[in-house]
């Protein structure tokens, strides 16, 4: 068993794009992600930050295989997950789930929370999933009654909270959170990123982290990955990067971020 | 506590009970038309040729509704005339449904080939003009229930389809999609326990619409006399029927012509109703 949950070796994806397709012939190709090397470790919770378009949000959707990759390799805990079809991830797919940025539109409006944990449950197999229901709504705080309530019915935080339960209830070992604090209020954020932190270290997940906001990062990862127009221009331990950023992007990003106090130091 | 809402929802619900009300009574005339009929449909007497109905000076006991040029029982073959209008609105409603929604579906999900394909086809069928196309197909087929049918589903499958695809377009870049994928849900599965319940309100109002169209289409054709061998009774027939009379019995024309105007208010209305009262983002 490697060290490394995930590695990705030359990542690269482009897209066509079709405004500047000729009459004749194939569009020409946007390079959004542009020869990505990195891993991330077992047990570690990655920041990736960028502005937007940075492609942060499309190397996270490679990882959990909803884009396929047009060039390089991703190895998921060894296993080369780049070209894999549907019906070969399907087994794989239960160990990394992903938590999404707006609550409101990845929960299908139609469905009933407690039907939104157990679909995953009943499409892996699993025995019992009424207890797996009910153990991670209580893993994220929810009364039992919770699971009859639609989506409209709560807040953003609370939403929020159902993706992080569906997310868990598979008990996956790596999970994705592309920009889930984005769209909350202050104290919801902070309610959210408490409960992320605990269950990363109850459950002992791996998790990557997308956000565009470095305050949030810092409070959260020990690792953190800087993105720049699809390429890595810094990656280190959260204390390093906050006490000397090498990259003039990575300065421009954390000169960004509202000081209480714009005297205030960075410890 | 009575707030506005409280308001709107009282009159979403006249609205589904009015028109259910309507249909309901429709669909009992069609079903026990044999019973309910004060005569027989097609019996002809030419002594009580244009009989006004009841409250009219000269009405004949018996003939509520008056009768046609021919002494037919306007009442009873507009309640043989609810049978034929109940089973097209009913069948080829809901073909046209299945069949349309499903290609929209398809297309608006899966795009790619999928889409190409079935866009240009319905852009092609569009292209027909939907009375002429209906025309030549009856002209083709011969006339009869299942050829009207079959007509309504081929001309009005589009409707469907190009609406259903828009709207399964929209859901699929939902992130609940790509959640379900992320949880291993296959393509089709996807669809179907997915988006397919997202379209559902749209493809109840559709079809709800589509089943009012279906009995104008099949009064259409019957009015041009393509529809059912005319011994039959269709509002359709008796509203050209009623036409060449208009001076002399308003009535061949105006009971049918009314049956005809509420069936189909009725119909819209119905869908509208479910919408409001079954879509739980709304309630």
């Amino acid at each position: 068993m490697s060290e490394d949950l995930y590695r990705a070796e030359g990542l690269r994806l482009s897209l066509p794009d079709l405004n500047r397709k000729p009459l004749w012939g194939p569009a020409p190709r946007n390079e959004i992600l542009k020869g990505l090397d990195f891993s991330i470790r077992r047990g570690e919770i990655l920041g990736i930050v960028g502005g937007s378009g940075s492609g942060k949000s499309t190397l996270g959707r490679c990882l959990v295989r909803l884009l396929q990759p047009t060039g390089g390799r991703v190895l998921f805990d060894g296993q080369d997950i780049t070209h894999l079809d549907d019906a070969a991830l399907r087994p794989l797919r239960r160990r990394f789930q992903m938590i999404f940025q707006d609550p409101m539109s990845s929960l299908n409006p139609r469905h009933r929370v407690g039907q939104l944990i157990a679909a995953p449950l009943h499409l892996h197999g699993v025995q019992d999933v009424r207890a797996r229901v009910a153990e991670a709504l209580d893993l994220v705080g929810f009364p039992q009654e919770m699971a009859s309530r639609y989506p409209h019915e709560m807040s953003g935080g609370q939403r929020q909270r159902v993706g992080i339960a569906r997310a868990i209830a598979l008990r996956p070992d790596f999970i994705l959170a592309d920009e889930i604090v984005s769209g909350l209020d202050v104290s919801s954020q902070a309610q959210v990123l408490n409960l992320l932190e605990r269950l990363v270290k109850d459950l002992g997940l791996t998790l990557a982290f997308i956000s565009h906001d470095l305050s949030v990062i810092r409070r959260l990862c020990s690792r953190i990955m800087v993105l720049y127009q699809g390429e890595i221009v810094e990656e280190s331990e959260t204390a390093a990067l906050f006490a000397a950023p090498r990259a003039a992007y990575t300065r421009e990003l954390l000169d960004a971020i509202p000081l209480p106090d714009p005297q205030q130091v960075w410890a | 506590m009575a707030d506005a809402r409280m308001m709107v929802r009282r009159q979403a619900g006249a609205r589904l009970w009015l028109s259910a009300f309507w249909l309901g009574l429709v669909a009992l005339a069609a079903l026990f038309a044999p019973l309910i009929a004060p005569h027989d449909p097609l019996a002809q007497d030419l002594f009580l040729g244009r009989m006004p109905p009841f409250w009219v000076a000269g009405a004949e006991p018996g003939y509520w509704l008056g009768t046609d040029s021919l002494g037919r029982d306007v009442l009873s073959r507009l309640i043989y005339g609810a049978r034929i209008a109940l089973t097209v609105a009913l069948v080829a409603g809901a073909a046209t449904c299945v069949l349309g929604a499903g290609l929209g579906l398809m297309a608006g999900y899966m795009r790619g080939w999928v889409d190409t394909v079935i866009s240009r086809f319905i852009d092609i069928w569009m292209a027909f003009p939907p009375v002429l196309f209906s025309i030549l197909l009856i002209a083709v087929m011969g006339p009869g229930l299942i050829s009207i049918i079959i007509a309504i589903v081929i001309i009005d499958w589009t409707r469907f389809a190009r609406v259903i695809r828009a709207e399964a377009m929209g859901q699929g870049a939902m992130d609940y999609v790509a959640s379900a994928r992320v949880a291993g849900r296959g393509r089709i599965s996807t669809m179907l326990t997915e988006i397919l319940p997202n379209v559902l309100p749209t493809i109840v109002v559709l079809l709800t619409l589509e089943m009012g169209i279906a009995v104008i289409i099949e009064a259409i054709l019957s009015f041009v006399n393509l529809s059912i061998p005319t011994d039959d009774a269709t509002w359709g027939g008796m509203i050209s029927e009623g036409r060449v009379s208009i001076h002399q019995a308003w009535w061949v024309l105006v009971f049918p012509l009314i049956a005809l105007f509420l069936t189909v208010l009725a119909f819209s209305q119905l869908g509208e109703g479910l919408k409001d009262r079954y879509d739980p983002v709304l309630r």
